[in-house]
């Protein structure tokens, strides 16, 4: 190695990230000890400050208690507005996420003290249920964001989408080649293996990766079921064209399971974000109601 | 007797109808000989709709023929009109045989038998009236040529190309268009064409556009056939409708020194010297243009312009005088620009057989510091972009970063900053002004081209280069006169992508000190080659072998354009024993790396993660990017991010580009410490800033050179796209387009009528840096240099 150190960039250290570091660990986990010490203090102060006696969303200590939690519903909505603010610098968005989660996970202890565990049918406790629904789908967004990226990457070995794509269109035109030999029933159900590829679709079958009706599968089936039929000078065409539908199948299996996953990691956010809006109006009546009717 | 002219001028190229139309203004009696039937024989035979380029650009243009960037139909249009408004004396399908006398009454010799007198003789007729022609029999027969105009004249036929420089291969894919072409090529490869071609034509012969007959040599041509040697000796017979030989074009130097004109050297490229008057050593006798050594066209206008006016006696300053003035004035420096020309030439060794043309071009590339002592001139760590030269005063090296005051001292004609310059890489030392000093920083471009074309340069950089080197890398306590032997018995070696500076078991035993690009170091281990480290430049390599006495325990093999300086292995030992501190520090390092290596050795994996991203070019990087898979939930936010800080074009293409171990290298631009896209930017508007990002000014004319020449496919050619509206009133009123979401063409107000080179510029300007790391919400997008990579490397131990 040289004597000499590597030289790095002039004046002020970089900020700039030099290793990877998942958002839940940022900075040694500096958020979640934030939301620890947050939550410790809600509940010393909901366990000795009773100034009426019993736990409940007045007083000081349920109003406090009340403040910090609208005040962080507030700033964890205004997430939605930091993410796509590129140009201001307001340093790493892997920094505000990390507090996003922490301190959204916090949110919930703060909120269910602020209850003085008091629930009923009211406006109230809407607001509250809301709230729970979007930090539930928040921790399973957590979740998919740990599980599914390591699963993702090994499914596509390197492929890209439109690689991926590229490679059913190309077994396409070789599967046209092959089959053309073989007897009308068999060509006509692999013609549709070509012809109806489904990848994609609805949500249930984005998010299942099964797909029922596949005609690559039923063409399968067909080959399977008819196999020995087969006049002995299509043996080959015969092999050929099964080979090339596995191959298919192998392929959109892939492709099926990329698109999964992707759905995984985004489905939540159709509760998460329209709830959070919900959540805005009911914690505005709860306000109005509590202090103006 | 007096003369039939006072100025003949021979050749109607750009210069020599530039003079001649400057001298109907001023009403000089002159006769204009042109060898061919019309004017302008070198643009008149450029490729039909040619683009022309009217660089440099920051030249003034100093002629009464107009000259801008546009296309060959168009100049020649121009030109014709003005031709025929001044009334020139031609003589066309006239040439000059020879040309005899001396100033005041020369006698020139006519193609058609007459001899004319002329005062004065401009000599203007370039380079391209002597092509080289194949040495081969068959050579003149009627369907070999030696140029192209139009290669839409031909179609659907045989065409054999033989010469593989730019126009060759120009030729070759303009006609492979309509025909069936063959490229016959005497190597494998195209050592002497643009980068930009060699990517054209490799990808036509790819694609079988293009035939090409590699390690073939042209022996005859016969009616209908062109028969060569090949390398298997069993040979080829082509047949052709037509052959078409691009061979280059010299100066004619036979005609020249039949004037009385002698030439500096042997070299078949050199060129006649000539004064800062353009006068050759015959008086009276002055030559101009591409014969000069000037083949750009606006060199040729202006000199065109400048010869009239000398010959008429009126010493007017040349058209870059107020650029140069312009830099000495606004570094407050009391000097005319002679004054500076001669300093530069008397004063810097290193450009003393430059002429004080050539030194004038250079000036206008570079840059005039008048430090105060005490004054920073670079900090330690900024990116090279140029050599500073110390006409008057001293400065101050801090070697030590830690102490600024052990410095040392450097003084007039000596030169610093040479070490980043060919590394690439960033400054090694702070330097100061020790004095009141008067600094001349030559710019990056500028310096590769002066080292390329004068080896005298070259020489004379390396050799300071090569102790500062060894000093700084390797042993910077010692004294200049330890290091003598070393110094004196140590070469600079070169070596290409993938070749090996060392083999293993070999059983040599120099010590190479790596000054350039960077090596990875591999074993074989079962049967395969295991990589075990990878050491950027400023390592040295090769000392395991001095130290233990053995054979080459490892290959070590160039991970980009390497450059290395070999020791001597005997010296380097005689050191050592001389040295016992540095003998300690050599073996403990070589302790450390043999620790290093048993680990990585048994670790393939670690091994393989240092191949793959020397591979994705990381051996050349200086910042690249580089995602976790394991962590990136592909909301290509990054992309989005990129494209909203930079009018809505993403330079970089997350999903696209190769991953391994969960390591993934996206599309997106390394920052190369030898940028492959400045290598042939027309405009020159790439250029490196202190931080180290390369980018791409508004110079750009969309010519896609740079998008050809980048190994990484980083660069795009995008249109300018529509203007966007807040993000508020985008959440909230729906207008459009979102982040990310739009990027169609329109306005597109550049002059190339749309298209412009982008790429990733790391953000410069924008607070906060690169905007893909700050908008990354997992933390999985980090951009890493050199210093970061040997961290990244050590994730799979």
């Amino acid at each position: 190695m040289s004597v000499s150190e590597p030289v790095s960039a002039p004046g002020a250290a970089d900020l700039r990230p030099t290793r990877h570091e998942s958002f839940l660990a940022f900075d040694r986990f500096r958020f979640l000890k934030w939301a620890v010490i947050l939550v410790a203090l809600a509940i010393v102060m909901y366990l000795l400050v009773r100034p009426y006696g019993r736990p409940y969303g007045g007083g000081w200590t349920g109003y406090t208690l009340g403040t910090v939690g609208a005040l962080l519903i507030l700033w964890l909505t205004w997430f939605g507005y930091r993410k796509r603010s590129y140009t201001e610098n307001a340093g790493r968005l892997a920094a505000r996420l990390s507090a996003h989660v922490y301190l959204g996970i916090a949110l919930f202890f703060v909120a269910t003290l602020h209850t003085g565990f008091h629930f009923g049918w009211n406006v109230h406790t809407l607001a509250y249920a809301l709230m729970c629904i979007v930090i539930a789908s928040g921790i399973y967004g957590v979740y998919a964001y740990v599980r599914y990226p390591r699963q993702m990457t090994e499914n596509r070995e390197s492929m890209t989408t439109v690689q991926m794509l590229g490679r059913i269109a190309g077994i396409d035109d070789e599967l046209r080649g092959v089959a053309m030999p073989l007897d009308d029933a068999t060509v006509a159900v692999v013609e549709r293996a070509i012809t109806d590829t489904a990848v994609g679709g609805s949500a249930w079958r984005q998010l299942s990766g099964r797909y029922p009706g596949c005609t690559t599968a039923m063409a399968i089936a067909h080959m399977e079921a008819h196999a020995r039929e087969v006049a002995p000078a299509n043996a080959d065409a015969w092999r050929q064209t099964r080979l090339k539908l596995e191959e298919k199948g192998a392929v959109l299996q892939r492709i099926r399971a990329d698109i999964r996953y992707k759905a995984l990691m985004e489905v939540w956010l159709y509760l998460h974000v329209p709830l959070t809006f919900a959540l805005l109006a009911a914690l505005t009546a709860h306000i109005i109601s509590v202090f103006f009717l | 007797m007096a003369a039939d002219f006072k100025i003949a001028i021979v050749g109607s190229g750009p210069a020599g109808l530039s003079a001649a139309v400057h001298a109907v203004k001023l009403g000089v009696p002159h006769v204009l000989f042109e060898r061919a039937q019309h004017l302008n024989d070198t643009i008149f035979k450029y490729q039909k709709r040619k683009h022309v380029m009217a660089t440099p650009e920051v030249l003034p243009l100093r002629s009464d023929l107009d000259f801008r960037e546009e296309s060959r139909e168009e100049i020649i249009d121009g030109w014709t009109r003005s031709v025929e408004e001044a009334k020139l004396n031609i003589r066309l399908g006239v040439e000059v045989t020879a040309i005899k006398g001396q100033k005041g009454d020369f006698a020139l010799t006519l193609s058609t038998g007459e001899t004319v007198s002329a005062e004065f003789v401009v000599l203007a007729i370039g380079v391209q009236g002597n092509l080289n022609r194949l040495r081969i029999p068959g050579n003149d027969l009627p369907f070999v040529q030696y140029q192209l105009d139009d290669p839409d004249e031909y179609t659907g036929e045989e065409i054999a190309v033989i010469g593989t420089g730019d126009a060759g291969l120009e030729n070759a894919l303009a006609l492979a268009i309509n025909n069936n072409v063959s490229i016959i090529n005497r190597v494998a490869d195209f050592p002497r064409a643009k980068a930009g071609n060699i990517a054209l034509i490799e990808a036509a012969i790819k694609s079988g556009d293009i035939h090409h007959l590699a390690n073939c040599e042209p022996k005859a041509i016969e009616a209908g056939f062109l028969v060569c040697d090949t390398a298997d000796g069993a040979g080829v017979r082509l047949k052709v409708d037509r052959v078409i030989a691009r061979i280059g074009a010299l100066p004619p130097r036979r005609f020249v020194e039949s004037c009385g004109v002698v030439f500096p050297n042997d070299s078949p490229t050199a060129y006649p010297p000539v004064s800062e008057t353009y006068e050759s050593q015959v008086p009276g006798l002055y030559i101009v243009g591409a014969l000069a050594g000037y083949p750009l066209i606006k060199h040729c206008l202006n000199q065109g312009y400048e010869v009239v006016e000398y010959i008429q006696g009126n010493n007017i300053p040349p058209a870059d005088e107020p650029l140069i003035q312009a830099k000495l004035d606004a570094a407050k420096v009391a000097m005319s620009v002679s004054e500076l020309v001669a300093a530069v030439r008397e004063r810097l060794p290193l450009f003393a057989n430059l002429t004080a043309l050539q030194v004038r071009e250079f000036l206008i590339h570079s840059e005039i510091h008048h430090p105060a002592a005490g004054e920073i001139v670079f900090e330690r760590g900024e990116f090279a972009n140029s050599l500073y030269n110390i006409l008057d005063g001293e400065v101050g090296i801090r070697v030590n970063p830690d102490d600024p005051n052990e410095m040392v001292r450097l003084r007039r004609s000596e030169f610093f900053g040479e070490m980043a310059l060919i590394s690439g890489r960033r400054r090694t030392s702070t330097v100061v002004a020790t004095a009141d000093s008067l600094l001349l920083e030559v710019d990056r471009n500028t310096m590769v081209k002066l080292v390329r074309s004068e080896p005298t340069i070259k020489a004379g950089i390396d050799k300071a280069a090569v102790v500062r080197e060894i000093k700084t890398f390797l042993m910077p306590n010692v004294e200049d006169h330890v290091l003598a032997d070393v110094v004196d018995s140590s070469t600079v070696f070169e070596f290409k992508p993938n070749e090996k500076l060392i083999e293993e078991d070999a059983d040599d035993d120099s010590v190479y000190l790596i000054r350039k690009g960077s090596v990875t170091v591999s074993m074989r281990v079962g049967g395969k080659d295991v990589v075990l480290a990878y050491l950027p430049a400023g390592n040295y390599i090769g000392e395991m072998a001095l130290v233990t006495h053995r054979h080459r325990a490892a290959t070590v093999t160039a991970a980009s354009a390497t450059e290395a300086i070999r020791m001597d292995s005997a010296a380097f030992r005689a050191l050592l024993d001389r040295d016992p501190e540095l003998r300690r520090k050599v073996e403990e390092k070589l302790e450390q790396r043999m620790i290093e290596r048993n680990l990585l050795s048994r670790n393939a994996e670690a091994g393989d993660l240092i191949g793959f991203l020397v591979r994705q070019g990381i051996g050349e990087a200086t910042d690249v990017l580089l995602i976790d898979e394991s962590l990136c939930v592909r909301c290509d936010n990054c992309e989005k991010a990129c494209a909203e800080t930079h009018h809505g074009v993403s330079r970089l293409n997350r999903e696209a580009g190769p991953t391994f171990a969960m390591l993934h290298v996206p599309t997106s631009c390394r920052h190369c410490e030898d940028p492959h896209c400045m290598t042939d930017c027309p405009p020159d508007a790439i250029h490196r800033a202190p931080n180290g990002e390369v980018f791409i000014t508004d110079q750009c004319i969309g010519c896609g050179n740079c998008e050809r020449n980048c190994p990484y496919g980083v660069i795009q050619m995008a249109a300018v796209p529509q203007k966007k509206p807040g993000l508020l009133s985008w959440l909230f009123f729906g207008r459009g387009p979102g982040p990310g979401e739009d990027k169609s063409p329109e306005g597109l107000a550049h002059r190339t009528g749309g298209k412009h080179a982008v790429k990733c510029d790391m953000c410069k300007g924008i607070d906060g840096g690169p905007a893909c790391v700050r908008a990354c919400p997992t933390g999985a997008a980090i951009r890493v240099d050199p210093a970061g990579f040997i961290d990244v490397m050590r994730r799979g131990q």
